[in-house]
């Protein structure tokens, strides 16, 4: 199917975006790869009066290390940031999720941020953000603010975004000293979106465990545990998640995999430690 | 700041393969259709028009990405290539081109222009990508009639991989 008419705009600073979304408010879009948004355009599940392309923001297509994360703007693309100089040094974790984000085709367009703002509670990145316990950076005409992960993705496909602001970066912990980290996930054909995603974390004695897919967006729990004594932790965990069945997988399916493919993901994080 | 009204149509000017073209688009107006039916080039074909079969798949700035989740005046004075620009000008195939030939790496054909866009650009930026990374860039398109193992064999030759 084909988008529904709206006005486009390109605006040449991060004010003029800004204020472009004060005064548009509900009624207007912000695009940056559109991935996901165009595909909701054509399928008509989203109609706008207006779409603002941030996508050649040169001010928002930057990676920098600050405050001990790597801040990532938002017109920055997932095969940006896969190529990122040093990425499975700085922070494992994303280059270990990031090429199950999507496809190579997808991946070259779509941004991390875009993701974010997204919330699908099964992809990728917001799960990352929520268990490295990194920030979304919100900018509107009257100021900026920052958000954990937590506070920021509020349900399914709903976020604390104000309808006149603009996200501006995201900020992921870079990895802790000798922590190791891990992801995996199931899906029906690689690149489709995930079923069940994990990652985990192991640092210190302690393990932290973060699942996709199941609840209305990532959940993430942590013990001071050894992964090999986790079952019981997990299982309580998988029941706790309330997941449902849908076309995709029934409920009990994907406690399985919490169960499972959970122990297996502390173990690789345990092993993934450098001290 | 660029502005253009939902009403009317715009001018989009960029680079197709290699020649400046332009046209006149809707906002609204997707890339895949502005390709085929404001330029009248029909090589990219329209499967989904959702980002999920990868038919549309053209480049951009050198990226493969999907044409059908691309407005038309998003591509306006970026550089584009189409399956039209990889014979040469006296319609001579390229290598992978021949190679998606001889191994049978077609029926239909409806998903090949799409295909070979992408694996253009793994070639250009990875000479010799190995299994996975073909497997990779494959994965984000859909074939119902080949079964994929003509495609792998084609890309596996080009990349210069053993078949098995
Ligand atoms: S038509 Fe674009 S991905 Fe299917
Ligand atoms: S050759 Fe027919 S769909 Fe691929």
């Amino acid at each position: 199917m084909k988008p529904h008419n709206f006005d486009y705009y390109r605006p040449d600073t991060i004010d003029e975006a800004l204020s472009l979304l004060a005064e548009g408010g509900d009624e207007v879009q912000v695009i940056a790869g559109g991935q996901s948004l165009m595909a909701m355009l054509n399928l008509r599940v989203v109609m706008t009066d207006a779409l603002i392309d941030i996508s050649r923001l040169a001010a928002l297509s930057y990676c920098r290390e600050i405050d001990g994360c790597l801040e990532v703007g938002a017109a920055v693309t997932q095969a940006e940031l896969l190529h990122h100089p040093g990425l499975a040094e700085i922070q494992p974790l994303l280059a270990k999720a990031l090429p199950n984000v999507g496809h190579f085709q997808t991946r070259n367009r779509g941004t991390v941020c875009g993701s974010l703002a997204h919330a699908d509670p099964s992809s990728e990145l917001p799960l990352c953000l929520a268990l490295l316990e990194g920030e979304v950076v919100l900018r509107s005409a009257t100021g900026e603010r920052r958000l954990r992960a937590a506070e920021f993705q509020t349900g399914m496909m709903e976020t604390a975004r104000r309808p006149d602001e603009l996200i501006v970066a995201a900020r992921f912990p870079v990895a802790l000293p000798g922590a190791g980290y891990s992801f995996a996930e199931v899906t029906r054909r690689h690149g489709d979106f995930a079923i069940v995603g994990l990652a985990g974390m192991a640092h210190n004695g302690h393990i932290r465990l973060g699942v996709g897919g199941v609840a209305d967006g990532p959940a993430v729990r942590e013990w001071r545990l050894k992964p090999d004594q986790c079952d019981d932790v997990l299982n309580a965990f998988a029941w706790d998640m309330e997941g449902v069945d849908d076309i995709h997988a029934t409920a009990q399916y994907r406690r399985q995999i919490v169960r499972r493919l959970g122990r297996k993901v502390l173990e690789e994080a345990g092993h993934a430690q450098t001290r | 700041m660029l502005k253009l009204g939902k009403a009317g149509r715009h001018e989009v000017k960029f680079t197709l393969n290699g020649r400046p073209v332009s046209g006149w688009a809707s906002a609204r107006m997707l890339l895949s259709d502005f390709l085929r039916q404001e330029l009248g080039e029909t090589g990219t074909h329209v499967g989904c028009e959702h980002g999920v079969c990868g038919a549309c798949t053209v480049r951009v700035e050198n990226r493969a990405v999907r044409s059908c989740l691309y407005l038309a005046v998003q591509a306006d004075g970026l550089n584009i290539q189409t399956v039209e620009g990889l014979a040469g000008d006296d319609g001579e195939l390229n290598a992978l081109q021949r190679a998606f030939r001889k191994h049978h790496a077609l029926q239909c054909g409806y998903c090949t222009p799409g295909i070979l866009m992408s694996l253009t650009d793994l070639f250009d930026r990875t000479p010799n990508p190995d299994r996975a990374q073909i497997e990779d860039v494959v994965g984000g398109h859909i074939c119902r009639c080949t079964g994929y193992a003509g495609i792998m064999a084609a890309a596996l030759e080009v990349a210069g991989q053993p078949q098995q």
